[in-house]
């Protein structure tokens, strides 16, 4: 499409001013991690590595890292098997329910968080189960498990399934074709699916605040509750820009993932 | 000699569609046999009962006189060349060709020996190390074959293995496939809707319709002399004459087919009354409609005499011998 020159400015201009009110805030905060000053003004007063050194000695932050990592993985872990044997029922078989369980697996990712938190809240209480590691891991499976099914269905629907036809009619057993054909075809996109829920399940605050007991802090709850706290206030910006240097590479690295292997 | 192929009684149902409907069939050891019939016949449905991707609703499947009906596709010694090649994306053309003999366990020095004598007997020496999408589709096609023959199958089994390529290329592998029906002497079930196709490179037809076998024979048999109304019209043109215009042109009551090329187009002389409706010049020849006063479209085709002048609207004299008048069947 042609435009004319003032509008391709303009365009360009909104382009990066929206760019700009995206990513400068987090520049911010990753400037003000080095901070020698307490407080978030305005400009830096001096530059320091203090923080950043000093964030693991905090129990609390340390704890929370440990605690949020765990339960990324062990959600993670729980969405790619579910979320993949999910894809497969859906993908390659017919039966009675289909259409709707492959609704009511997406769902969580659309549901309101707080919606999510409040009715696995109420149900864990109800059955007596003690709020804690377990629980949050389920909550965040829950959502999980759409980010790592999506990834895989997605790529099922790639593979032609004469592939398989084709390795049965060569002489190889359904086994032999799981692991020389399809996992070879679906491995990235599982992985992608995986480090995707690793991500979702790292920061996420609202489920986790309904389904934590008092015993369990994750990272993002932790500068949640401690951003209001001068004297450690510096560590929740170390704490909040290693979120982030976490994250992004994570993000580009699934994007880079499913994107690949396209044929 | 046992059939190396027989299907008995062999019917599938998709819910309450039947795709396959009673299918007997002996299928000789060494035979090229193509199934032919349109979209929908049942044609493409029979091979993949053949090559065990589908069980059949019922009846039974025999290789070699053994009842395969339940044994899955993986322990059936037969190989197929699939309409979109399927040929692993992941892996080299050498990997591909190599496929069958990996998973079967033979030694890896065989392997390699047997993959490099599979690809230069598809003319692809070159070109192992290859990615699948780094080929024409024509190059896919021979990697396709090679990766079947490799196997050294009783029974090849090809799915309208040449409908992706263009005219030109489709004719060449044609030639390409006959020799190498030829040379491995190996049972080829060949699907396909060209007719064409069929009539040029078989030893018998089998004509589907409605998944049933309307005739099964040789080309020029079948083409020479359709037994229904449905193969006179499938393989090669013909001119369908029934009820009135057969009473009127024929004499007498039936369903009668004329190919185009046995009608005759005069100025004067026997026939019957007609005038030219439309002429189709195709290059080599051509194709005159005449309406036959009273009723009835016959169409003849040639290249010479009157057919090659005459001109739209025109009155002309259609007529044939009695010899080529085909009595037809009923209809299935």
């Amino acid at each position: 499409m042609r435009l004319s020159r003032t509008a391709r400015v303009a365009l360009r201009a909104a382009t990066w001013a929206v760019l700009g009110l995206l990513y400068l805030p987090l520049l911010l905060v990753f400037i003000l991690s080095f901070n020698s000053a307490r407080s978030l003004a305005w400009p830096p007063r001096g530059f320091t590595t203090h923080w950043w050194a000093t964030f693991l000695d905090v129990e609390s932050a340390r704890a929370a890292l440990w605690s949020s990592g765990r339960i990324a993985f062990v959600a993670m872990a729980l969405a790619v098997v579910l979320g993949t044997m999910l894809s497969f029922a859906l993908q390659r078989h017919d039966f009675f329910g289909k259409a709707p369980i492959s609704l009511l697996a997406a769902l969580p990712i659309a549901l309101p968080g707080i919606v999510t938190g409040v009715a696995l809240r109420n149900t864990f209480v109800r059955f007596g189960w003690d709020l804690g590691f377990l629980s949050v891991v389920a909550g965040h499976a829950t959502f999980c498990i759409v980010v790592a099914h999506n990834n895989v269905v997605a790529r099922l629907r790639r593979i032609s399934p004469n592939l398989r036809e084709a390795s049965a009619d060569l002489g190889a057993t359904p086994r032999q074709t799981f692991g020389l054909v399809t996992w070879p075809l679906i491995r990235s996109a599982v992985f992608a699916g995986a480090i995707l829920a690793f991500a979702l399940s790292f920061d996420e605050v609202v489920v986790t605040t309904f389904t934590a007991g008092a015993g369990t802090s994750t990272l993002p709850q932790w500068i949640l509750n401690n951003f209001s706290r001068p004297n450690v206030l510096p560590y929740v910006t170390v704490v909040a820009t290693l979120m982030l240097v976490v994250s992004l590479p994570v993000a580009w690295l699934a994007q880079r993932l499913s994107e690949g292997s396209r044929d | 000699m046992l059939p190396a192929i027989s299907l008995r009684g062999v019917s599938k149902s998709f819910g309450a569609v039947a795709a396959v409907d009673g299918v007997d069939l002996d299928v000789t050891e060494g035979e090229f046999l193509t199934l032919l019939g349109p979209s929908g016949s049942g044609k493409t449905t029979v091979l993949r009962i053949i090559a065990g991707f589908e069980a059949p609703t019922s009846g039974q499947v025999l290789l070699g006189g053994q009842d395969v009906t339940d044994v899955p596709a993986f322990r059936r010694d037969v190989n197929t060349v699939f309409q979109d090649y399927a040929l692993f994306p992941h892996m080299t053309v050498a990997g591909n060709v190599e496929y069958g003999l990996k998973v079967k366990g033979i030694p890896a020095d065989e392997r390699r020996r047997r993959t490099a004598e599979a690809l230069e007997g598809v003319r692809l020496a070159d070109l192992g190390g290859r990615r699948p999408s780094e080929l024409s589709g024509g190059q896919r096609q021979r990697v396709a074959l090679a990766r079947a023959l490799v196997n050294r199958p009783k029974v090849l089994l090809l799915d309208e293995p040449l409908g992706a390529l263009d005219l030109k290329l489709r004719e060449e592998m044609q030639v390409e496939l006959k020799a190498i029906h030829a040379e491995a002497g190996i049972t080829f079930v060949y699907v396909t809707h060209d007719q064409g196709e069929a009539l040029s490179m078989s030893d018998r037809i089998a004509v589907f319709n409605r998944g049933r076998i309307e005739q099964i024979g040789p080309p020029r048999e079948v083409y020479g002399r359709p037994a229904t109304a449905f193969v006179a019209g499938f393989v090669g043109l013909s001119n369908l004459l029934v009820g009135d215009a057969a009473l009127r042109t024929v004499g007498r009551a039936g369903t009668f087919a004329i190919r185009p090329e046995h009608v005759a187009v005069t100025d004067d002389g026997p026939g019957f009354d007609a005038v030219v409706t439309s002429i189709q010049y195709l290059g080599p020849d051509s194709r005159v409609h005449c309406l036959i006063d009273g009723g009835g479209t016959v169409v003849a085709s040639g290249s010479s005499g009157r057919l090659a002048t005459v001109t739209l609207g025109q009155r002309v004299k259609v007529s044939w011998g009695p010899e080529s008048v085909l009595e037809l069947g009923p209809h299935h």
